[in-house]
């Protein structure tokens, strides 16, 4: 189907493109470019991937003081550039990815490669009620650690039961006079740390078995319909921020209909590996794993896909290359 | 601090910008702020790109509140873009060089 496109197109043919900055493409690309297979990377403007909106990182093996997200990203994203992988803060607008010659576009331009590596990570999932998007910025938020000191001495709430919503009414009581969480269960699916953490924080309440219905507010937020999950019945609650942490959806929306997808939009890799449906095109991190999606299990499968990719290519036969590879790249696009 | 872009300040944000004969874009940040960390770079690209037309400025929020509770910033990184004294258009969140450059067609256009 591109083939023709691709015939009419001098781009140069290079071993890998990765899409995707977060721990698993960046360890792909430091892995990549030590295997000398000079790796193209395209960051997007999301780079940094899901640590960039959170604070310390307590769990990264090596840190034993921890970390703050963006600040272990900074070091990922250093280490692939020490070993000259070739990082472009762009956004992927398509991709083709069938063929010996995978195409990817960026702004109108063609790039091409032998292999892919998928690591476009998960987005932030909103709840999808009337106010929400409108008051966006404006009291609605996906990212606590970038706009909690907006909300000095108010009352704000929390949606969601997991870790990050633990996370983030947390770290939102440095700020906050009070932090309601609202949970949909009684239930919470959060690690037994995070939820006792918030639990013995004397500024967080939680209000479970109950559902945002409507974000009330004309220029921002003023308060919260809620519905009660049991009986039905609608309360306000009266706050000036809402944040959302009710989990991911991964971001396959560019490969959807080439490579196979689960019924939740994750990438299906073959058992243990990185391989997708589609020779030559291999997916990691926060994409594939709907299981762990942790950064050391991102950054891991980064890490298998790069020796995956390198093993493929040494099995490929020679030829379907016209022009040698590094020569054609160091013409530069 | 980046070659391309300015600072300002609670103290120098009228002189520096509202009075500016040339369209200012303020980019309210801080450091705590991950996602404003993905957007400095294409600010300053675009700030060198097309400073015959526009002036890129920094507000840090931190250092700054004031001028951020003027502009009811509520979520960083905000960008608001200032015409002869007004504010004629407010960005939201990180974005790429080619949307950003999209919500300046008006400005930096060719």
């Amino acid at each position: 189907m591109t083939n023709t496109d691709t015939e009419h197109t001098d781009a140069p043919i290079h071993d890998v493109i990765i899409v995707g900055s977060g721990p698993a493409g960046y360890t792909a690309a430091v892995y990549a470019a030590r295997a000398e297979l000079s790796p193209v990377l395209f960051e997007g403007t999301q780079f940094g991937g899901a640590l960039m909106t959170t604070t310390e990182v307590e769990n990264y093996p090596g840190f034993r003081e921890g970390i703050q997200g963006p600040d272990l990203m900074d070091q990922m994203r250093e280490q692939a550039l020490r070993f000259n992988a070739d990082l472009r803060m762009e956004d992927v607008d398509a991709l083709r990815l069938e063929g010996p010659v995978k195409e990817v576009e960026v702004a109108g331009e063609v790039h091409r490669a032998r292999a892919v590596i998928l690591a476009m990570g998960a987005a932030a999932r909103y709840l999808g009620v009337p106010g929400e998007q409108e008051l966006l910025g404006r009291g609605v938020s996906a990212c606590a650690t970038c706009d909690g000191f907006f909300f000095k001495d108010q009352d704000i709430a929390v949606i969601g039961g997991g870790d990050s919503a633990m996370e983030e009414a947390t770290f939102l009581t440095k700020f906050a006079r009070s932090v309601t969480l609202v949970h949909r269960r009684e239930e919470f699916r959060s690690s037994k740390i995070m939820l006792e953490r918030a639990r013995a924080n004397e500024k967080i309440r939680f209000v479970t078995n109950a559902t945002v219905g409507k974000v009330l507010g004309e220029n921002s937020v003023t308060g919260l319909e809620l519905v009660d999950t049991v009986t039905g019945e609608t309360s306000t609650l009266e706050v000036t921020g809402m944040f959302v942490a009710i989990g991911h959806d991964p971001r396959s929306e560019l490969v959807r209909g080439q490579v196979d997808l689960d019924d939740a939009g994750y990438v299906q890799v073959a058992g243990r590996s990185t391989y997708t449906s589609l020779p030559g095109v291999f997916a990691c991190g926060d994409l594939v794993d709907h299981t762990y999606r942790q950064a050391i299990t991102a950054a891991g499968s980064g890490c298998a896909a790069a020796i995956d990719t390198e093993r493929w290519l040494a099995d490929q036969p020679d030829g379907i290359d016209d022009a040698d590879p590094v020569a054609a790249t160091a013409v530069g696009v | 601090m980046g070659a391309n872009t300015i600072t300002v300040t609670d103290d120098t944000f009228a002189a520096e910008v509202l009075q500016s004969d040339k369209p200012v874009l303020v980019d309210f940040w801080a450091t705590w702020c991950g996602p404003c960390k993905m957007v400095a770079p294409v600010l300053e690209e675009i700030a060198g790109d097309h400073a015959d037309k526009l002036t890129v400025a920094k507000l840090d929020v931190d250092a700054s509140p004031a001028t951020a509770r003027d502009f009811q910033i509520m979520s960083i990184p905000t960008m608001i873009l200032f015409q002869d004294g007004k504010p004629t258009k407010t960005i939201v969140g990180a974005k790429g060089k080619a949307a950003l450059l999209r919500e300046l067609d008006g400005v930096v256009g060719a």
